[in-house]
C-alpha cells in the first residue's frame, strides 16, 4: 500500500509542478526518496512534530499549492486541532493521507493501532474521507482526490493485505457495488471489503443472498446508491476496522435513521483498545472483524427484518 | 538596543547592557570575559567580511585600529584553537565562524546585520497619530461589540502599524496579490488592533470595524481567512508560526522575495509548537520568516514569569537557530531599525522581542491584567476621554 502510494505520489510529481509534500519522518520518509530525489525543492520534512507538520503544509497551501500531508494516522491524530482550525477553517488544498491507519500495525500493539481516525475526521467540516480497500482503488481515485478543491483525509493501512479488485472500477463518491444481492446489503470500507466477501461466500451457501458494497467514500457519503440497497434488501450490516463510534456505521446509521430506517448492524470494534498480534488474522478474530463476525451479524439483522 | 558603526571596537563593558531580561545580560557578560578586545575585534571583522583571508583582514584592522599585526595573529590563534573560527586553506570560503563561533556571536550581539539607520521624523509623527487612531477604533470597537481582548489588542497596536505603514508590501485593492508581505497574527485575541489596522490601510471600511462580532458582520473574534487583507486564520494559540514556515519556505521556493511576518503573544510560547516551528524555521534557513514576540509579559491567568517562566527568552531563540534583536515594542524608531535589520539576515530566520505593556495607552488597562479581556462599557471609554 506504502508502496504504491509513494509511485503515485511520484507520477504525480511529474505530472504537477505545485505538488509539495509534506513528511514528519514517519516510515513514508524512507519510502518517500524517489519524490524527494526527484523534487527536493517540493519535499519537506519537519521531523517528528505533526502538528508543526499541518501548520507547515497549511502555509504551503496558502501561497496556491497543493500538498500532501503523509505520514502515520495514529500521531496525526495529535494535530487534530489543527487540522480542524487551520485545515478546516481555512478549506485549502490540503491532503491527508494517514498511514498504518485501522489494525494494520498489529504487531505495535494498540498506541500505534489508530481506530478512531474517520469518526474524528468526519466531523470536521468540509473535510472528506476517503478508505480504500485496496492499492488498486487508491490508484484509482487518487488523482481525481489531489485535483478535487478542499481538504480530504485518506486512510490507507501499512501494507496491502488483500486483494479485492483486479482493474480499477471505483469512482470518488460513488459508493461501488462489488457483488449484488437481495436479502441484505453489507457496506464495508477498506480492509473489511475483502471480508465482507468471504462472507458473502458462506452465506450464499446459508441460503442468504447478500449484496456487498464498498463505500470507499465515507464523506460524503453516497446517499443513492445506500438508500437504493437498503429498499432493496430491507436489511444493513457495516464493517469497518475502525471503532463502531462514528465510522462508517454511523454514517450509515445517520442516513438511514433519517430517511429509511431498516435494522442494521455494525461489525467493527466495540469500545477497545486493539492489542499486540503477530499477525493480522490473531488481532482480527480477537477484535472481531472476521468474515464469520460479519455472517452472525447477518444471520442477527435478517431475523430482525 | 544597541547599534555602531563598524568602523570602532566595541567595549566590553557595553555588551551586557543590551538586553533587558535579567539572565541574557549576565550570560553575555560572562561569555564576553572569556574573550580580550582583540579577539572581540576579530570576530566582528570577520563576521563583517565573507569569503576574505584571515590575513588580509587582519592585516585591514591592524592599519585601521592601530594594534600590532602580531598582536591580531596571536589572538586570532587563540581563537582557531577555540574552535570559533577555521581558515580554508587553499580554499575560496577565506576564513569563517564555525557554528560554535556563530552561536558565541549571537550570544554577544556580534552580527553583521547593523547597517547606519535613519529615520525620517515625519514618518515617527505620523506612525504616532497613526497609532493613536488605532487604539481609540479599538477600545470603541469593543465597547460595542461588548466584549475583547483589551489588554493585548492595545499593546500590539505599535508593531502592526510599524508594519503596516513603514515596512509591509501589500495592495489593499488586491488582498491577494501574490507578492505581497504576509502577516499572520497568531496571537489571535489581539484581532482588534488587525482590523483597525487593516482598516487604515485601506483593505475594510471603517465603518465595519463598529459591527465586530456582529453575527451579520464578517468580522470575527479571532481572524478568519474571509477577512480582506487576512492572511491566514488564528485563535488557537501556538500555530501561526508553523504557518509562517510553510508559507515562508513555498515563497522562497517560487523566488518570490517576500517576507512573513508573524506576531505571536508571549503567553503564547507556553505551547509546544511553536518550538517545533523554530525548528523548522532554522533547519530550513527561513530569512524571509520575521517572528515578533508581543512581550507583555502578562497571560490569562497572570505574570508570565509565575505561569511558566520564559526567561531567558533571548537565549532560547538563540539556540534554536535565530537572529534575536530586543526592542520598545512602543518606539517606532527601534521597531523599524530591528525590521531593517532583519532583512540583512541571510542565512537564518530572525525573532524580535518586542518589550510591551498590556493594555498600551488606556489608562485603567496599562500593566493591569484585569484587562485581560474585561468587557469596557460606552461610559467607562468617556470618563477617560475617548469618544
Amino acid at each position: 500500500m506504502r508502496w504504491v502510494l509513494s509511485k503515485l505520489i511520484t507520477e504525480l510529481g511529474f505530472k504537477r509542478s505545485d505538488l509539495y509534500v509534506v513528511d514528519a519522518d514517519s516510515s513514508m520518509s524512507a519510502m518517500l526518496t524517489s519524490f524527494s530525489e526527484n523534487f527536493p525543492e517540493r519535499y519537506v520534512n519537519v521531523g517528528i512534530s505533526e502538528q508543526g507538520l499541518v501548520g507547515v503544509a497549511v502555509g504551503i497551501a496558502s501561497c496556491g499549492k497543493k500538498v500532501v500531508i503523509c505520514t502515520y494516522s495514529m500521531f496525526l491524530m495529535r494535530a487534530w486541532e489543527q487540522l480542524r482550525n487551520l485545515v478546516g477553517r481555512t478549506r485549502l488544498d490540503v491532503k491527508i493521507v494517514g498511514t498504518h491507519s485501522g489494525i494494520s500495525s498489529y504487531g505495535d500493539g494498540p498506541s500505534h493501532q489508530c481506530i478512531e481516525d474517520v469518526a474524528l475526521m468526519r466531523v470536521i467540516p468540509g473535510m472528506k474521507v476517503f478508505v480504500p480497500a485496496d492499492s488498486i482503488a487508491l490508484r484509482c481515485c487518487f488523482e481525481d482526490i489531489i485535483d478535487s478543491e478542499g481538504p480530504t483525509y485518506i486512510r490507507v493501512g501499512r501494507d496491502e493485505d488483500e486483494r479485492v479488485y483486479s482493474e480499477c472500477s471505483c469512482r470518488l463518491g460513488v459508493a461501488n457495488v462489488i457483488k449484488d444481492g437481495g436479502d441484505v446489503a453489507i457496506i464495508a470500507s477498506g480492509g473489511m471489503v475483502a471480508e465482507a466477501l468471504k462472507a458473502a461466500n458462506e452465506l450464499k451457501r446459508l441460503g442468504i443472498d447478500a449484496a456487498v458494497i464498498d463505500s470507499h467514500t465515507i464523506k460524503p457519503i453516497d446517499r443513492d446508491t445506500i438508500l437504493k440497497y437498503a429498499m432493496k434488501t430491507g436489511a444493513v450490516v457495516t464493517a469497518e476496522e475502525h471503532s463502531i463510534y462514528g465510522g462508517l456505521g454511523s454514517a450509515v446509521a445517520e442516513l438511514l435513521v433519517n430517511e429509511y430506517p431498516v435494522p442494521i448492524a455494525f461489525v467493527g470494534i466495540k469500545d477497545a483498545f486493539g492489542k499486540s498480534a503477530r499477525n493480522l488474522s490473531d488481532l482480527r478474530r480477537y477484535l472481531g472483524l472476521t468474515s464469520s463476525d460479519i455472517v452472525n451479524a447477518v444471520r442477527k439483522v435478517v431475523s430482525r427484518r | 538596543m544597541r547599534r555602531r558603526s563598524y568602523e570602532e571596537p566595541i567595549p566590553i563593558s557595553e555588551l551586557k547592557l543590551d538586553l533587558s531580561s535579567v539572565d541574557v545580560p549576565v550570560i553575555r557578560n560572562i561569555v564576553s570575559r572569556g574573550f580580550n578586545k582583540n579577539q572581540l575585534l576579530i570576530l566582528k571583522e570577520i563576521r563583517c567580511n565573507i569569503g576574505r583571508s584571515l590575513t588580509s583582514i587582519l592585516r585591514d584592522a591592524s592599519r585601521r585600529y592601530g594594534i600590532p599585526l602580531s598582536t591580531l595573529k596571536l589572538n586570532a590563534k587563540i581563537l582557531k584553537d577555540l574552535n570559533i573560527l577555521k581558515v580554508d586553506n587553499g580554499g575560496s570560503r577565506g576564513v569563517y565562524l564555525t557554528p560554535l563561533g556563530e552561536f558565541v556571536c549571537e550570544l554577544l550581539g556580534i552580527t553583521s546585520y547593523g547597517r547606519e539607520f535613519s529615520v525620517d521624523p515625519k514618518l515617527i509623527q505620523s506612525l504616532n497619530e497613526k497609532a493613536s487612531l488605532v487604539r481609540k477604533h479599538v477600545l470603541e470597537m469593543m465597547a460595542e461589540a461588548g466584549s475583547g481582548h483589551v489588554g493585548a489588542s492595545l499593546s500590539v497596536v505599535d508593531v502592526l502599524v510599524a508594519l503596516y505603514f513603514a515596512k509591509m508590501r501589500y495592495d489593499p485593492k488586491n488582498p491577494s496579490w501574490p507578492l505581497r508581505d504576509r502577516l499572520i497574527l497568531s496571537e489571535g485575541h489581539a484581532a482588534p488592533a488587525l482590523y483597525a489596522v487593516l482598516a487604515l490601510a485601506g483593505f475594510i471600511p471603517t465603518s465595519e470595524l463598529y459591527k465586530l462580532r456582529d453575527i451579520n458582520n464578517y468580522l470575527s473574534g479571532h481572524p478568519e481567512i474571509i477577512i480582506p487583507g487576512v492572511d491566514m486564520v488564528s485563535g488557537s494559540l501556538g500555530q501561526g508560526l508553523s504557518v509562517g514556515c510553510g508559507m515562508a519556505l513555498a515563497l522562497k521556493r517560487d523566488g518570490i522575495n517576500s517576507k512573513v511576518y508573524v506576531i505571536l503573544g508571549d503567553g503564547e510560547l507556553d505551547e509546544g509548537q511553536v518550538w517545533e516551528a523554530a525548528l523548522t524555521a532554522s533547519k530550513y534557513k527561513l530569512n524571509n520568516l520575521v517572528a515578533i514576540v508581543d512581550r507583555n509579559r502578562y497571560q490569562q491567568g497572570g505574570p508570565t514569569e509565575h505561569i511558566k517562566p520564559l526567561e531567558p527568552l533571548a537565549m532560547k531563540w538563540i539556540a534554536f537557530g535565530w537572529h534575536v534583536i530586543e526592542v520598545n515594542g512602543h518606539d517606532f524608531r527601534e521597531l523599524l531599525r530591528a525590521l531593517n535589520e532583519v532583512d540583512y539576515v541571510m542565512d537564518k530566520p530572525s525573532a524580535i522581542i518586542a518589550h510591551t505593556i498590556k493594555g498600551k495607552g488606556y489608562p485603567p488597562a496599562e500593566g493591569n491584567n484585569d484587562y485581560h479581556n474585561k468587557p469596557i462599557s460606552k461610559d467607562e471609554l468617556r470618563l477617560w476621554g475617548f469618544k
